[in-house]
C-alpha cells in the first residue's frame, strides 16, 4: 500500500440510497411507526418556490454584485468620460479614451515587463509541479515541507515587499549568502534595469509557488492509487508514472494554472508596487492606470485602460480554452 | 418569509443611499464665529496627517487648550497615514470631518466644491501669509499654519572635513563641494531617497529659487519649453542630473529608506539632502538619538544663478472647513484658534503664517548670511496644474524625477538633453489643449 492510499483510505465512495428509492424507504418507516400523518401534514405545508435555492445565494450574490459588477458597470460609464476623480461633473468624451490609449504606442511597451513575469510564471508552474510530485510519494517530513513551500503565500504582501527590500540590498542578505557560496561581485538586483524585473518576478515566484504546489497536490491526491501500483508492477520509474499517470490526470489543474499565470503576469500589481513604484522601468500595466487616475488625474484614461486590461485577459483565456478544451479525464 | 423580503429590501435601500452622489450645494457663506466664546458649540471632527502627534497625545492637549477658551465645543481628531491618498477618496462623500487639511494635490480652481470660504482674500492677507495659495475669486478657502523655507539639509561637519567651508553660491559650485566630498571618501556627498520618492519631489519646491524671480512658477503656464536653460525647472532638475551622473549620490537608490537616511546624516555618513526647512528638527533628533552632535546639522539655500542667494517661503498644509460641515461657526473657531493662539507653528520650527510672528531658531543663519526670502506668486497655480497633469509629469509627484535620476546613472536609455525635450514635447502639447 503506498502512503497515497494510506492519507486516503481505499478511496471507495460510501454506499448511498439512490433517490429514487428513498421517498418510498421513508414513507415506509412512517406507517410502520404510525406517525404518517405527521409526515403528511409536513409534505402538505411545505412548498417547493423555484426561488428557493436562490434565497441561500442572496448573501453572497449580493456582495458579488455590489462589490464586482457594480464597480465594473461604473468604471466602464467612467471610461467615456474625463472625469477627474473628484470634481463634480463629468462630460462624456465617447471614445476618446480609448482613441487615446490606442494612438499612443508608449503605454503598451510596459506589457514587455509582463515577459519576464510570464517566464517566471512558467518556472513557478514547473517548480510547483516537480515539488508536488515528489511530496505525493512517500518522503521524509513531507507535511513540514508542505508547510514550508506554502507559507509565504500566507505572508502579507506588503511585508514580503519590505523584506525582499533588504534581501536584494546591495551588500544585502543576497549578497552574502552569493559570497559564502564563492560568488562575489556587486550586483544592484533592483537598481540594474536588466535586473529588477527578474529580481520582482523571482519574489513573485517564491510567493505564489506554494499556491500552485497545493492545488497540484489537491489533484495529484485525486489519482487512484492502484494506478501506480499497477505502473510499478510493470516495471515503470518515477517519471514514467508522472508522465503519464500523474501529468494526464491533473490536466484540468494544469490548464487552469496556466490561465491564471498568463492573466496573472498581465496584471502584476502588488509586488512591483511595493517594492520600487514601477520606478526604474518596473512598471506594470496596472501600475501605469494607478498613475493614470491618482497621479494624472486622468480616471476616464484609466478607467479605459482598465477596462482594455480586462478584456485582454477575457480574450487570453478564451483563446486559451480554445487550444486547450476542457475534457473530463477518466482514471481507472 | 416575508421578513426575509423586508431584510433584502432594507439592504438594497442601504446600498442605495450609500451610492447616492454629493450633488447637494452646502452653506457657501462665509462662517464667522460669535464673539463670545462660550456661545459656540458643537462637536468637530478634525483630519490630521500627523498620525505622529496624535499617538503621542500632542493633538489633544491642543484640543484640551481649546476646550479651555471654547468650554461648549468638542473636538476629535481622525488621523489618516497615507493622507493624500484617503481623503481624496473620502472627498466624494460629504462626510470628510470638519476641519480638514486640503490635500496638496487638488486643484485650487475645485476648492469652492469642497470648501467654505473663509474670508476675503483683500482682508485675511493683511493677517496671514500665503493666502494666494487657496484664493479662488477674492475669497479664501484655507490658512496655512506655519510655513518651511527650502533648501539642502547638510552635515557641516562632514562638509567642513572636506574642506568645504562657504555655501556653494551657483550650482557647478555645489557640484565641486560634492566632489570634495566624494574626494574626502568618510560620507556619500547626496542621498536621494529615491524608494521613498517624496523627497524628489521636494525639489519642485525650489522653482523661484535659483533665479530670485518669485513669478518662475506662474512664468511655466505660459513658458512652452521649461526645461530649457534659464528656466528654474532646468536648473533645479539639471543639478540633479549632475549630482547623480557624476555618481556623488548613494549607490543603489532603489533601496533607500527615509528613517535611516536621517541617521545616515546625522551620523556623517550622507553629506547632504534636499528638503524642507523642517526636516532640520528631524534630524537633529535623530542626532541626538544616534550619539552625534545635533549642532552639525546645518541648512543651506538652494545655490543661485544670480548671484544672491534666495530661498522660498511656502505654507505646509493648509487648513479649511468641509462645505458639508453642521459645524461651521465651531470648526472656524479652531481654525483661527489653532493658527493663532496654539502656538503650534513655533513648537515646530515653523514660519508662522499670522505676519509679524518671529522666525524660528534654525532659520538664524538665514537671515545672518542675508539670504533673500521669497514668497512664490500664485496667480496661476491652476493653469499650471492643469498643463502638468495634462501632461502626464505631475512635478508634485516623485516619478518623472526618479526616471530622471534612472537616466543620469545609466539605468534608462537616453540622456539629459533627450529627456528635457521629452519633458518639453509633453508640456507643450498639454499647453495647447488647456489653452
Amino acid at each position: 500500500m503506498t502512503a497515497l492510499q494510506r492519507d486516503r483510505g481505499t478511496g471507495k465512495p460510501p454506499a448511498r440510497t439512490t433517490l429514487a428509492a428513498a421517498p418510498a424507504d421513508r414513507g415506509r418507516v412512517a406507517r410502520r411507526k404510525g406517525v404518517r400523518d405527521r409526515v403528511a401534514r409536513r409534505e402538505g405545508v411545505r412548498r417547493h418556490w423555484w426561488f428557493t435555492p436562490w434565497l441561500y445565494l442572496l448573501v453572497p450574490l449580493g456582495l458579488l454584485v455590489t462589490f464586482t459588477y457594480l464597480p465594473i458597470g461604473d468604471m466602464i460609464g467612467y471610461s467615456f468620460t474625463d472625469w477627474d476623480g473628484i470634481s463634480p461633473e463629468k462630460n462624456n468624451v465617447g471614445f476618446e479614451n480609448y482613441t487615446d490609449l490606442f494612438t499612443r504606442p508608449e503605454l503598451f511597451k510596459v506589457f514587455l515587463v509582463s515577459g519576464v513575469y510570464l517566464i517566471a510564471a512558467v518556472v513557478q508552474i514547473c517548480l510547483a509541479l516537480y515539488f508536488a510530485t515528489v511530496l505525493s510519494f512517500d518522503t521524509r517530513f513531507r507535511n513540514f515541507f508542505k508547510g514550508i513551500l506554502f507559507f509565504p503565500y500566507l505572508i502579507n504582501g506588503v511585508a514580503i515587499g519590505f523584506v525582499f527590500l533588504y534581501f536584494f540590498r546591495p551588500h544585502g542578505t543576497l549578497d552574502s549568502l552569493l559570497a559564502l557560496l564563492g560568488v562575489h561581485g556587486e550586483h544592484l538586483w533592483m537598481g540594474d534595469p536588466d535586473l529588477v524585473n527578474a529580481s520582482l518576478a523571482g519574489v513573485s515566484v517564491w510567493r505564489y509557488t506554494g499556491l500552485n504546489l497545493v492545488l497540484f497536490l489537491g489533484a495529484i491526491q485525486s489519482i487512484p492509487p492502484h494506478l501506480y501500483e499497477a505502473a510499478a508492477l510493470d516495471g515503470a520509474n518515477r517519471w514514467q508514472q508522472f508522465r503519464h499517470i500523474i501529468a494526464p490526470g491533473i490536466k484540468p489543474v494544469i490548464s487552469l494554472s496556466a490561465i491564471l499565470a498568463v492573466s496573472g503576469s498581465l496584471a502584476v500589481f502588488e509586488i512591483p508596487y511595493i517594492m520600487t513604484g514601477g520606478a526604474n522601468g518596473s512598471q506594470t500595466f496596472v501600475i501605469q492606470s494607478i498613475n493614470m487616475a491618482f497621479k494624472f488625474d486622468k480616471y476616464g484614461l484609466a478607467s479605459a485602460s482598465a477596462v482594455v486590461l480586462l478584456v485582454l485577459i477575457l480574450l487570453v483565456t478564451w483563446i486559451q480554452r480554445r487550444l486547450v478544451p476542457e475534457e473530463r479525464v477518466e482514471l481507472s | 418569509m416575508r421578513r426575509g423580503w423586508v431584510a433584502v429590501a432594507a439592504a438594497t435601500t442601504v446600498v442605495l443611499t450609500a451610492c447616492s452622489s454629493n450633488g447637494g450645494d452646502g452653506a457657501s457663506s462665509v462662517p464667522t464665529v460669535n464673539a463670545d466664546p462660550a456661545k459656540v458649540s458643537g462637536s468637530i471632527t478634525v483630519l490630521t496627517n500627523r498620525t505622529d502627534q496624535l499617538g503621542e497625545g500632542i493633538l489633544d492637549k491642543y484640543a484640551a487648550e481649546f476646550k479651555k477658551v471654547y468650554p461648549n465645543v468638542k473636538v476629535k481628531f481622525e488621523g489618516m497615514k497615507d493622507y493624500e491618498g484617503e481623503v481624496k477618496i473620502r472627498m466624494n462623500t460629504e462626510n470628510y470631518g470638519d476641519v480638514l487639511p486640503i490635500p496638496s494635490d487638488l486643484s485650487i480652481a475645485q476648492f469652492p466644491h469642497f470648501f467654505s470660504p473663509l474670508g476675503e482674500a483683500a482682508e485675511l492677507s493683511k493677517q496671514y501669509q500665503w493666502t494666494d495659495y487657496s484664493t479662488v475669486a477674492g475669497k479664501v478657502y484655507g490658512i496655512a499654519n506655519y510655513g518651511t523655507v527650502t533648501g539642502f539639509v547638510y552635515n557641516k561637519k562632514v562638509w567642513a572635513d572636506a574642506g568645504v567651508t562657504e555655501w556653494p553660491k551657483t550650482p557647478e559650485e555645489f557640484v565641486t563641494a560634492l566632489k570634495a566630498l566624494k574626494a574626502k571618501g568618510a560620507a556619500t556627498p547626496y542621498y536621494t531617497n529615491y524608494h521613498d520618492g517624496w523627497p524628489l519631489r521636494q525639489w519642485t519646491d525650489a522653482v523661484s529659487s535659483p533665479s530670485c524671480d518669485p513669478g518662475a512658477k506662474d512664468a511655466m503656464a505660459t513658458t512652452p519649453l521649461p526645461w530649457t536653460g534659464g528656466n528654474d525647472i532646468f536648473t533645479i532638475d539639471s543639478l540633479l542630473y549632475s549630482v547623480v551622473h557624476e555618481k556623488l549620490s548613494e549607490e543603489d537608490p532603489t533601496t533607500t529608506n527615509w528613517d535611516n537616511s536621517k541617521v545616515l546624516l546625522a551620523t556623517g555618513k550622507v553629506g547632504s539632502m534636499y528638503l524642507g526647512s523642517w526636516s532640520i528638527a528631524q534630524v537633529r533628533d535623530a542626532a541626538s538619538k544616534a550619539g552625534a552632535n545635533p549642532d552639525d546639522i546645518g541648512y543651506m539655500p538652494f545655490p543661485s544663478t544670480t548671484g544672491t542667494p534666495c530661498t522660498v517661503l511656502q505654507p505646509d498644509y493648509k487648513y479649511a472647513i468641509n462645505k458639508h460641515s453642521k459645524n461651521q461657526e465651531a470648526a472656524r473657531a479652531w481654525i483661527d484658534w489653532f493658527v493663532n493662539k496654539s502656538g503650534a507653528a513655533q513648537n515646530e520650527q515653523g514660519i508662522s503664517s499670522v505676519k509679524g510672528t518671529e522666525l524660528p531658531s534654525a532659520l538664524k543663519p538665514f537671515i545672518e548670511k542675508g539670504v533673500r526670502m521669497i514668497s512664490q506668486n500664485q496667480e496661476k497655480l491652476a493653469a499650471v496644474k492643469k498643463i502638468d497633469k495634462g501632461a502626464e509629469i505631475n512635478l508634485d509627484a516623485p516619478d518623472y524625477r526618479q526616471k530622471l535620476v534612472d537616466i543620469a546613472r545609466g539605468a534608462a536609455a537616453g540622456d539629459q538633453k533627450s529627456y528635457f525635450a521629452e519633458l518639453n514635447k509633453k508640456w507643450s502639447e498639454s499647453q495647447k489643449t488647456v489653452g
